[in-house]
């Protein structure tokens, strides 16, 4: 289901958009309701799990800015560590869910609607991962500041050729755009949790953020137009933001580094490990809050195909970097590519392959791709090998260059081990608030391609053909 | 060395059959850059060579750079961790038959890069060229990134991962040269070839109405080398004793074909072993 034309068919009886269960009535009450029910026991166990570690990780950041970033694991060759690499990891995950929202928009992919919002919400949440890990991995953190061009008694500006300075401008903008494009879409669904609300408080909050929505014609038509401008923004940001990350490495001289397969290697990295992280918070979301009938067993195998598409991309980028490491004739080069596949970190290597190469070709069968739980196994193996390979490319090409009596070995301590883990916290940390206080599934867009949208619903089928453009029109 | 052209040497024999070996063990293609030169015409040029035929390993230099420059000293739990501080650092390799090898020496300090990757990538622009090709730091701009050091293809960049001086004796406190500013914790630091005796010195022959005389200044590395293998000066008076140098023969640039234009070369290594010490070979690269 994932052209334009079966989407049409599918809009008639749209089994893996909503289930064909829903009227607008039961849809706004399924979701709305778990804003509005008593938080279920399980919520409290997460959101305490989670908490917990977002304290692990304002406590390591506590103690990184008291002591220096010398209690991580760092040395001479290997200035970046985990740090870098959970920044890019966490940048990575953040882009499937612009992909889903912005790019499967324009696309017209209608069975996105019951997984954008919670997959914008993630993008959001882990560029704020991915944020924190450049402002704190800087020696003097009082100083990060130093990065934005701001005019100062100084008279100094930054330096504009740094591709650090690109990040920064890059990430920030995938920020901001994501953040409105995100809340521009909520505003509908926010208005609708305003109107349900019983309690002052709520009427109040939810009040305030719809912006004074009435649902009106005219505030659908500017809706529609600028949320259809945002998601105009979005989608060349879904290339445009890995693709910087990837010049942090591909502009240096290090070899390992200083590849031009980089930008491409890179998003496709990215939109693999994002997929597979809304997978695994999707996979446990539907169960938990009962929406296994707008989350379908359509979505994860649509999902999955991704996965396949995009593991077996990167695959070629790890073959393709290897024949030119050979192919270009560099000494430094062709022992980097030999030193990761047989070196000290061959492990990391060799993890990073049998994760993101190896584990998704079992996808190749329908019957693997539309298994619950193997597909949860393998969002998170595929997360894992993802966050190896940002290991691999930062850490196996730093720690032997070009000189060998500069040669390292880097060994994380426990206060890189606790604050990845804590910026894992503060991502499940914001995501639980999430579930329970804002509408995690896009209300308003589900309606608009439920047959009960459709102009011609109860009237029989002998108009379906007549109904193609409302029908495009009603979801947009 | 694993087979790479970092330490250059010949025995007499190829030395007279080929005199520019050593220029000829990196191939490359033409060096080209994106960037427009620096103006290098006027003024000081400070460059350096090193002889490392008179190279004997003794690592004086290192020591002398240390108490010149007030280099912390860190330890050996955080050496062992790979955070030595040192800005001239003394790289040994073994040569020839693991048996019995030979060893080689190379004093590495910054190498002033004239297309250096350290200054490109800097965000906050701390660390950028002077006009007399000094590849200067400005600690107080420093945020620490450290990504000049990940993009020097020399590793001489050095970071302060701790607040090394907090806990210093009042005794080393006296010690410092008090023309060298302490270092914070978190910035970079690393060579910058004694800048505070070059601009001493600079300052002395303006008040005397007069250009700096070759071999007026000496680095602290050059200053305690016992076997004078390190000569610096100005490479823009073809008379200066570094300028000869570096129309030697010998003279390479180490990882030179990357075209970051260190300002720093090398002299390669002679040897010419007594006929019952035959057997040796030099490593081919």
């Amino acid at each position: 289901m994932a052209n334009g034309t079966e989407n049409i068919a599918g809009y008639s009886n749209p089994e893996h958009v909503a289930g064909g269960k829903f009227s607008f009535r039961s849809l706004t009450d399924k979701i709305s309701g778990i804003t509005e029910r008593k938080t279920p026991p399980v919520w409290f166990v997460a959101f305490g799990a989670a908490s917990s570690l977002l304290l692990v990780l304002l406590g390591s950041i506590g103690y990184l800015v008291w002591e220096g970033v010398g209690i991580w694991g760092l040395n001479n060759p290997v200035g970046w560590g985990w740090a870098i690499i959970n920044f890019v990891w966490w940048v990575g995950i953040g882009h499937a869910g612009t992909l889903i929202s912005a790019v499967l928009f324009l696309f017209r992919q209608k069975w996105r609607t019951s997984i954008n919002r919670a997959a914008e919400a993630m993008t959001i949440f882990a560029v704020i991962c991915a944020l924190l890990f450049p402002g704190i991995h800087v020696g003097r953190v009082w100083h990060a500041y130093y990065m934005f061009p701001l005019p100062s008694q100084m008279g100094i500006w930054p330096n504009f050729k740094s591709p650090l300075l690109w990040d920064v401008f890059a990430v920030g903008t995938y920020f901001t755009v994501s953040t409105l494009f995100w809340y521009v879409g909520l505003i509908p669904d926010l208005a609708t949790l305003r109107d349900r609300a019983t309690s002052r408080v709520r009427q109040l909050v939810y009040g305030f953020l719809s912006l004074g929505w009435l649902g009106s014609n005219r505030h659908w038509q500017n809706y529609e137009r600028a949320y259809m401008i945002l998601a105009a923004l979005s989608t060349p940001l879904v290339l445009s933001v890995h693709s910087v990350v990837s010049f942090d490495f591909a502009t240096s001289v290090e070899p390992g580094w200083h590849t031009t397969i980089f930008p491409p290697y890179f998003v496709a990295g990215a939109i693999f490990s994002g997929f597979a992280m809304v997978l695994t918070l999707m996979l446990i979301v539907r169960v938990v809050f009962g929406l296994t009938e707008l989350i379908t067993l359509k979505h994860i195998e649509l999902m999955n195909k991704i996965i396949l598409v995009t593991g077996m991309l990167v695959g070629y980028a790890y073959a393709m970097e290897f024949f030119i490491a050979w192919y270009s004739g560099n000494p430094y080069e062709r022992y980097v590519f030999i030193n990761r596949a047989t070196g000290p970190y061959a492990w990391a290597y060799w993890t990073m392959i049998s994760c993101n190469v190896i584990s998704p070709q079992l996808f190749w069968w329908k019957k693997l791709r539309t298994n619950i739980p193997l597909t949860f196994v393998i969002s998170i193996v595929v997360n894992i090998g993802m966050w190896f390979e940002r290991f691999v490319i930062i850490v196996t090409s730093l720690h032997r260059d070009f000189l060998p009596s500069s040669w390292g070995y880097f060994r994380p301590t426990v206060v890189d081990v606790a604050t990845y883990m804590g910026s894992i916290g503060l991502f499940m940390t914001l995501f639980l608030l999430f579930i329970r206080w804002v509408p995690s599934i896009a209300m308003a867009e589900i309606k608009g391609v439920l047959p009960e949208a459709d102009p011609h619903y109860g009237h029989g089928d002998e108009h379906a053909h007549a109904a193609v453009g409302v029908a495009a029109k009603a979801e947009a | 060395m694993d087979g790479r052209p970092i330490v250059r040497e010949a025995d007499l024999e190829e030395f007279k059959r080929n005199p520019s070996f050593a220029r000829e063990m990196a191939e490359h293609p033409p060096l080209k850059s994106i960037y427009p030169d620096h103006d290098y015409s006027r003024g000081y040029q400070w460059g350096m060579v090193i002889d490392l035929n008179a190279c004997i390993g003794c690592g004086a230099c290192t020591i002398a750079c240390q108490s010149e420059n007030n280099i912390p000293i860190v330890g050996k739990e955080q050496v062992s961790r790979g955070r030595e501080m040192h800005w001239i650092r003394n790289d040994r390799y073994y040569v020839g038959d693991t048996d019995n090898p030979q060893i080689v020496h190379q004093p590495v300090a910054c190498q002033q890069c004239e297309n250096a990757p350290c200054e490109e990538v800097c965000p906050v622009a701390a660390t950028s060229h002077d006009k007399e090709g000094l590849n200067t730091m400005n600690y107080n701009r420093c945020i620490g990134t450290r990504y000049c050091s990940n993009n020097c293809p020399y590793k001489v960049r050095r970071f302060n991962f701790f607040n090394y001086v907090k806990d210093m004796p009042e005794v080393i406190r006296m010690a410092q040269n008090p023309d060298v500013t302490v270092r914070s914790r978190g910035v970079m630091e690393k060579c910058t070839f004694c800048i505070q005796r070059l601009i001493r010195t600079k300052r002395n022959a303006k008040k005397e109405n007069r250009t700096v005389k070759d071999g007026e200044i000496q680095t602290a590395c050059q200053q305690a080398c016992p076997a004078k293998a390190i000569y610096f000066g100005n490479i823009n008076d073809p008379e200066s004793n570094v300028s000869i140098l570096k129309t030697n023969d010998r003279n390479y640039e180490l990882l030179g074909e990357l075209n970051v234009r260190p300002r720093n070369s090398y002299l390669a290594k002679l040897r010419n072993p007594h006929p019952l010490l035959k057997g040796y070979e030099p490593d081919e690269v």
